[in-house]
């Protein structure tokens, strides 16, 4: 089932007595979720994602913009009518009664010709159990089950009337971190199998981006940007966007352009391609993907020496830089390199598709390469081609995405 | 790691000192509960006891034998099983409903709250007087109650000094009211310690309101009914406030008496003076209690509402 939200608006009266204003808590939300697809709203705590899904459910009635269930005005349908499925963040499984007839219970609330006999309804639970793999817990209480099995209980209680949507809150936030990983691929696998349209809140920018077909980044009740996970990390439209998905976070500095080049404090870092901004020096924030750190001997980018950390899989290099205004800046790179952890100061070159700029002012996304067609290369970032010299052939090609554009218009295809 | 080993006399010690720090405790506690429990206890034996030379002729079950043969208390045994029965399932029933209706107002909900709460702090003889006045009705007077009965055609009744229903009628509500303040307290509070999130899920699947409460909100304080139901057992055993503040002191004249009543009667009243009778019947109260109170525990187990 297709989920177009149209002008999506809520608001809440002010709660404090002497200030009445108004909270929006989702502004002006214009998004059409495509048939079984698996979207994550994402955003920061009280960005309006929970609101917006509660808004999609029904238990929040919009106070502007419509929402559409395929052809169907379901705006005005009180939840039950609606034929969705939502899974809360705390579960609320009924303590009091045992798995099964947790399941059972939205059956049991169908009346007149919809309702199935005894048989049926106990079948049907069984056959959700089975989906979500605790048809031996039956019997259990809901005190009794591990988190992870209280949230498959909860999925299949969502999913015993076969709603035509699939709501989840903050799926995985209650639970430990090696079962968070887990879970996730369980809900990726159940979504697969049910092909349901299923929309998921969360904050954890890892959870969204590693098992939805799409995501939206939301804040301040505002949408913010919405495309493929990879699309939207690739190509963040503004400063936030882009603080908000990777981890480690993306580096931010204080950068200037100058004469069709990129400086971070005194360092000239990157060539500007084409419609540079002239003579005239323009101040921007240059923000650098851990990832889009080279380790080279000449490179242009020279920062003080932290810290080391091995991880294994790669090597995190901790250092800092007067022009940099997210606290130290963390870089990751492979293991082949070695770091001569007794030196003062590292030196790096940058990768340009992990480099974006950003006014100082509106914080937006400043792109270059569409207009002086370098984007060819396939690079989203738009900075592509001038230090192509620099960059190993094997990662600028690891980089390539879809083209930019597409993403911040809100529909995937 | 290596065990350590506690030294014998330590562990003497530390046992010691926990007991000190018992102490305060146990001296009360033994001083003012165990021992005029046990006391009580002993008096019920004791036959013929002489309070003014503190001597007794032997020890049986003749006090027991009295009591139970004696009319006054088996009419205060009658008098309070129908109490009982009728004003613990009513004023629990009631007080939940009340309880769910506040719960689900939002405008003057606070107001409401105070209203009903107000009778818990007032003093019950003033409010047994305010009924008495209410229900009255002398050859020169009616109270406000026959008034109201006169007003709708009916025939006026004397609810104080009148027949046995009307007595037993007017004692009935006038406990239900005054027990009812304490258990909407209670119930509100659990109902609004029924978490949100249950509702809304009960909501989206499209439970209507009648299961909602029948399925979800009444397992869920059904602790908290049971401690209601406990607890007006145990309080309405032992009524008698009550019926003095709207009967007077010389309750068996009315056909009004209770069994904390008799007991007081037995120590304290124009029949006075018999220590070892009033014990008796107080042990007898204190088994009805605690077998009705185990008989409610054990079907607060089993019932799974």
């Amino acid at each position: 089932m297709k989920v177009i939200l149209q002008n999506l608006t809520k608001k809440f009266p002010g709660r404090d007595r002497k200030r009445r204003e108004e909270v929006i808590a989702v502004n002006d939300f214009n998004f059409e979720i495509p048939d079984g697809k698996l979207i994550g709203l994402l955003g920061p705590s009280g960005c309006g994602k929970s609101t917006t899904l509660h808004l999609i459910s029904g238990l929040q009635k919009p106070t502007g913009g419509r929402i559409f269930f395929g052809e169907d005005d379901v705006t005005d349908l009180p939840p039950e009518n609606r034929g969705i499925g939502l899974v809360f963040q705390n579960y609320a499984l009924y303590p009091h009664l045992t798995v099964r007839q947790n399941i059972i219970f939205p059956l049991e609330n169908l009346k007149g010709k919809e309702r199935l006999s005894r048989d049926e309804m106990l079948e049907k639970a069984l056959e959700a159990a089975r989906l979500v793999q605790i048809e031996e817990l039956m019997d259990r209480r809901p005190g009794e089950l591990s988190g992870g099995q209280q949230q498959r209980v909860a999925i299949a209680r969502a999913l015993v009337k076969r709603p035509k949507v699939l709501l989840l809150d903050e799926p995985l936030s209650n639970l430990d971190a090696r079962l968070r990983l887990q879970t996730r691929e369980e809900i990726r696998r159940i979504q697969r199998e049910t092909k349901i349209t299923t929309i998921f809140v969360t904050h954890d920018q890892e959870e969204a981006m590693s098992i939805s077909d799409g995501i939206v980044v939301m804040k301040d009740g505002v949408v913010q940007q919405i495309g493929r996970p990879q699309e939207v990390y690739d190509d963040p439209v503004n400063l936030f966007v882009a603080r908000f998905l990777g981890t480690p976070p993306i580096n931010v500095f204080y950068g200037r352009l100058q004469e069709n080049r990129l400086y971070i404090g005194e360092d000239a870092v990157m060539e500007i391609p084409g419609n540079g901004p002239g003579p005239d020096s323009r101040e921007v924030y240059a923000a650098i993907r851990p990832e889009g750190f080279l380790l080279r001997e000449d490179g242009p980018l020279c920062c003080r020496l932290e810290g080391v950390e091995v991880m294994g899989r790669d090597i995190s290099v901790i250092s800092g830089n007067n022009a940099c205004c997210s606290g130290t800046i963390r870089s990751i790179i492979g293991t082949e390199n070695r770091v001569n952890t007794g030196a003062e100061s590292v030196r790096f070159a940058l990768m340009p598709g992990k480099v974006f700029l950003f006014d100082r002012e509106t914080e937006e996304r400043i792109r270059f390469g569409e207009v002086s067609g370098a984007a060819s290369g396939g690079v989203p970032g738009g900075i592509s081609g001038a230090v192509s010299g620099k960059i190993p052939g094997g990662i600028s090609g690891a980089v390539s995405g879809g083209s930019s554009g597409e993403a911040a218009r809100g529909s995937l295809d | 790691m290596e065990k350590k080993r506690v030294p014998l006399g330590k562990l003497k010690n530390s046992g010691l000192k926990g007991w000190l720090y018992l102490l305060p405790a146990i001296v009360f506690l033994g001083a003012f509960m165990v021992y005029p429990l046990i006391d009580v206890f002993v008096y019920s034996f004791e036959e013929g006891y002489n309070s003014a030379s503190q001597t007794y002729f032997g020890v049986g079950l003749y006090n027991y034998s009295y009591v139970l043969r004696d009319p006054y208390f088996l009419q205060a045994v009658f008098n309070t099983f129908l109490l009982v029965i009728i004003t613990v399932p009513l004023s629990t029933g009631i007080a939940l409903l009340i309880s769910v209706g506040l719960s689900s107002i939002t405008p003057l909900r606070n107001l409401f709250q105070t209203v009903y709460f107000l009778p818990y702090v007032t003093n019950t003889l003033a409010v047994g007087l305010v009924f008495m006045i209410l229900f009255k009705k002398t050859p020169y007077s009616d109270g406000l109650i026959n008034l109201l009965i006169q007003w709708f055609g009916g025939e006026s009744v004397d609810f104080i000094d009148g027949p046995y229903w009307a007595k037993m009628f007017v004692l009935c509500f006038y406990t239900i009211w005054v027990v009812m303040p304490f258990k909407i307290l209670i119930l509100t509070s659990a109902l609004s310690s029924v978490d949100r999130q249950y509702y809304n899920a009960a909501r989206v699947d499209g439970t209507s309101p009648f299961r909602i409460f029948r399925r979800i909100t009444l397992p869920l304080i059904s602790p908290m009914i049971f401690y209601l139901i406990i607890t007006g057992f145990i309080g309405a055993f032992k009524a008698y406030s009550d019926a003095v503040a709207l009967f007077g002191t010389n309750l068996n004249a009315a056909e009004m008496n209770t069994i904390v009543g008799y007991v007081y009667d037995m120590l304290y009243g124009d029949s006075g003076g018999y220590p070892s009778f009033a014990s008796a019947a107080a042990i007898l109260l204190f088994a009805i209690v605690l077998t009705i109170t185990c008989i409610n525990l054990l079907v607060s187990k089993k019932i799974k509402i």
